[in-house]
């Protein structure tokens, strides 16, 4: 076990000392956090988490939170933190317009970042943590710190490059969307991406988180929080369009103030592996979220989700809707929470997680949980997990609409609810085009394979 | 001119012998009226018809201007002309009028607006219905209003009309009835319709009547045929106690002429 032996908060001495250790170093040690570099107080805060993620047991899928996945495949000394951010300019800043600002991220590293002059006037800023006055505040505001977060957030908390902030402050009201492009590239790299919004009291901004990736085999572990304050409106939607060999850990967490509204949205595209765990709390009296996803895997990809809304204060809302497609041998988890505590009279809550799959061989399964601690609530939850419905194939065909077609329209209009929904519609085509893609290549392997057949 | 020719056609559902050699000759043009008791499997003739999984042909054939129309694909079966006007037709969530004609390959071209609208407005629905997920919270007399839009549109050499009459109320079976009428005469489009009741006929002129009773056609006349039908009900032509074969598409909204 490391022991830095003295204050944390002292950064500038080398960590050599610790080569002398029992332990092996590992590639995701203090020594490596510390090698990260920047403002002390950041350097510090890495340090002190990567300590405690060095004491931290490694998860199992003999717990609950990882049960049915892949998590003991993964070896976290394959991959290695970078600080390479090279590359050529990212295309969801074109898909994305008009917009109010921008930030491109690669490896976790912020490489540029703009905000509309009008709205950066009015005091919005869109940048780097380090170059916000509340930093050391805003990081960690919502998701908490290490030691007091999950095993991959203390891991992010360690290596965490560049935290990107989004500020708005009280009262503004951002027209446009706001555009993060986070970029991962290179083989066995790890990139911690951590975005924060803010949202002040009775403002309101739309943020889409775009996540890519090369071809190479990584790990990504992006960790987002969103604070909405009181009576503020927060839009945010998240497209995760990594590589087939990424593995992505995520952490996305929001907490809602009184009154205000939370409308979040999920496209599950990328990854071999990619696991979201999103978190909504209710923290404020009247606060309600909106919280939907769709998301299609197609060969071998598994794709993880575990939802957590958190009812604390009294009349709050949540309504979520989860939409899945699973092609050939596609694996999908979902594990959803409706929490109410013991003040939160006068919830309302809704859960509906609904798959469709294309394959025999794909695997799905949808984990529903209620757990209330007032009387005067009204919760719902439902899901199902079923075959494309041959009637409205039959309907389709019988219009002259073939197979292929049929099924595409299909699959395109079961995910309209959620598409029509999004809190962010600018983004509608990209998704769309994306779906369509997956569904072509699935259609080709499935004629693949029935020819080898 | 066009002959859609069915010989001998047997059919099973779920293993039980459904159809039992079913025998019809329809024309470019001709209206065949196909009449008979609940249960006689005159649905399950028009699954067949159009390939509907779970509906096994064992036996005879079905060829349209001498094509074996058994072999082909649903969709192939629609472009080579064939159309199922459905009895319960299926909602298909997310999915609009628009993107099922731009995507039929039994029209050409993507974009048929102009030309739905016509339709549309020709059939009582609004304009609306062209951007309207398919089927999704229409009442049943809209549904039959829509499935007669596609037929317009999709102008088939044959129209099968799965009770084409029910749901719909008196000024929509006029229209519909109408419509179809006009496309016999002015696009020779063949039509066998599946009904229970005479009034489809009033705008609809059959050529022939069909009683169909047991998985056969047991007689066929003149529309004269549907009026005594109308009188004296089947008694006559069911002999044997019919086992009622449970149709998969009934009773899921009323029917304002049931008796």
């Amino acid at each position: 076990m490391f022991s830095l032996g003295r204050s944390p908060t002292i950064t500038c001495s080398p960590f050599t000392v610790f080569s002398h250790e029992v332990r092996p170093l590992s590639t995701f040690g203090p020594q490596a956090a510390q090698e990260l570099g920047g403002a002390d107080w950041l350097v510090s805060r890495r340090v002190t988490s990567a300590e405690h993620f060095a004491t931290t047991e490694a998860p199992s899928d003999e717990q609950e939170v990882w049960r049915y996945t892949p998590i003991e495949e993964l070896t976290l000394d394959d991959f290695a933190p970078t600080s390479d951010t090279s590359g050529n300019a990212l295309a969801v800043f074109d898909s994305i317009t008009p917009r109010a600002g921008l930030v491109e991220v690669r490896n976790g590293w912020v490489t540029r970042h703009e905000c509309d002059e009008a709205v950066a006037a009015q005091g919005v800023f869109v940048g780097r943590v380090v170059d916000h006055p509340d930093a050391e505040e805003l990081l960690g505001s919502v998701v908490g710190q290490s030691p007091d977060t999950d095993y991959f957030t203390s891991l992010n908390d360690a290596f965490v490059g560049d935290a990107v902030v989004i500020d708005v402050p009280a009262g503004v009201v951002v027209e446009n969307p706001i555009v993060v492009g986070s970029r991962a590239k290179g083989d066995n790299i790890a990139a911690f991406n951590r975005l924060i919004v803010r949202v002040g009291e009775n403002a309101e901004v739309s943020v889409v988180e775009h996540t890519s990736s090369g071809a190479g085999n990584m790990l990504v572990v992006p960790v987002t929080e969103l604070d909405v304050g009181a009576a503020a409106r927060l839009n945010y939607l998240s497209i995760q369009s990594l590589g087939s060999d990424a593995w992505q850990i995520g952490n996305l967490a929001a907490r809602i103030g009184a009154d205000g509204t939370a409308t979040i949205g999920a496209a599950g595209l990328g990854g071999s592996y990619a696991r979201l765990r999103l978190d909504c709390q209710m923290a404020g009296q009247r606060s309600s979220s909106k919280i939907m996803a769709l998301y299609y895997g197609e060969a071998d990809q598994t794709l993880d989700y575990r939802t957590f809304q958190d009812h604390v204060a009294a009349n709050t809302t949540s309504e979520l809707l989860f939409k899945g497609a699973l092609a050939d041998e596609a694996r999908s988890i979902y594990s959803g929470l409706i929490l109410v505590r013991p003040d939160a009279r006068g919830t309302n809550a809704e859960q509906t997680n609904k798959i469709i799959k294309l394959s025999d061989k794909a695997w799905a399964e949808s984990v529903p949980n209620l757990e209330i601690e007032n009387n005067d609530v009204r919760c719902s939850h439902a899901s199902t997990v079923s075959p494309i419905d041959e009637e409205q194939m039959f309907y389709l065909e019988s219009r002259g609409v073939p197979t292929k077609t049929a099924e595409r329209l299909i699959i395109a209009g079961f995910f309209n609810d959620v598409v029509s929904r999004l809190p962010i519609n600018a983004a509608d085509d990209l998704i769309g085009d994306a779906v369509t893609a997956k569904q072509d290549r699935h259609q080709n392997r499935a004629v693949e394979s029935a020819d080898e057949a | 001119m066009s002959d859609l020719v069915i010989e001998g056609l047997c059919a099973t559902v779920g293993g039980t012998d459904i159809l039992k050699g079913v025998d019809l000759h329809i024309r470019s043009g001709e209206v065949h009226a196909l009449m008979g008791p609940n249960g006689s499997g005159k649905s399950t003739l028009s699954h067949a018809l159009l390939g509907r999984p779970g509906y096994e042909v064992t036996g005879g054939s079905v060829t349209l201007d001498g094509e074996d129309i058994l072999a082909l694909t649903t969709a192939e079966r629609a472009s080579a002309g064939l159309f199922l006007a459905m009895q319960r037709p299926t909602e298909v969530p997310g999915v609009l009028l628009r993107d099922v004609l731009a995507a039929s390959s039994a029209l050409d071209g993507d974009d048929h607006d102009d030309a739905v609208l016509v339709e549309l407005e020709r059939i009582g629905l609004d304009p609306a219905f062209l951007d309207r997920p398919i089927n999704a919270d229409l009442s049943g007399g809209e549904k039959k209003r829509n499935e007669t839009v596609q037929l317009a549109m999709l102008r088939p050499k044959f129209a099968i009309l799965d009770e084409i009459d029910s749901g719909l109320d008196v000024d929509g079976l006029r229209l519909v009835s109408q419509r179809i009428e006009e496309a016999t005469n002015n696009d020779d489009m063949g039509v066998l319709a599946i009904t229970h009741f005479t009034r489809l006929l009033a705008e609809l002129k059959a050529d022939k009547v069909h009683i169909f009773s047991a998985g056969k056609v047991v007689e066929t006349a003149g529309p004269e045929l549907a009026d005594e039908l109308e009188a004296e009900g089947y008694a006559r032509w069911v002999t044997e106690t019919e086992a009622p074969v449970k149709e998969s598409n009934t009773g899921l909204y009323d029917d304002p002429f049931a008796i």
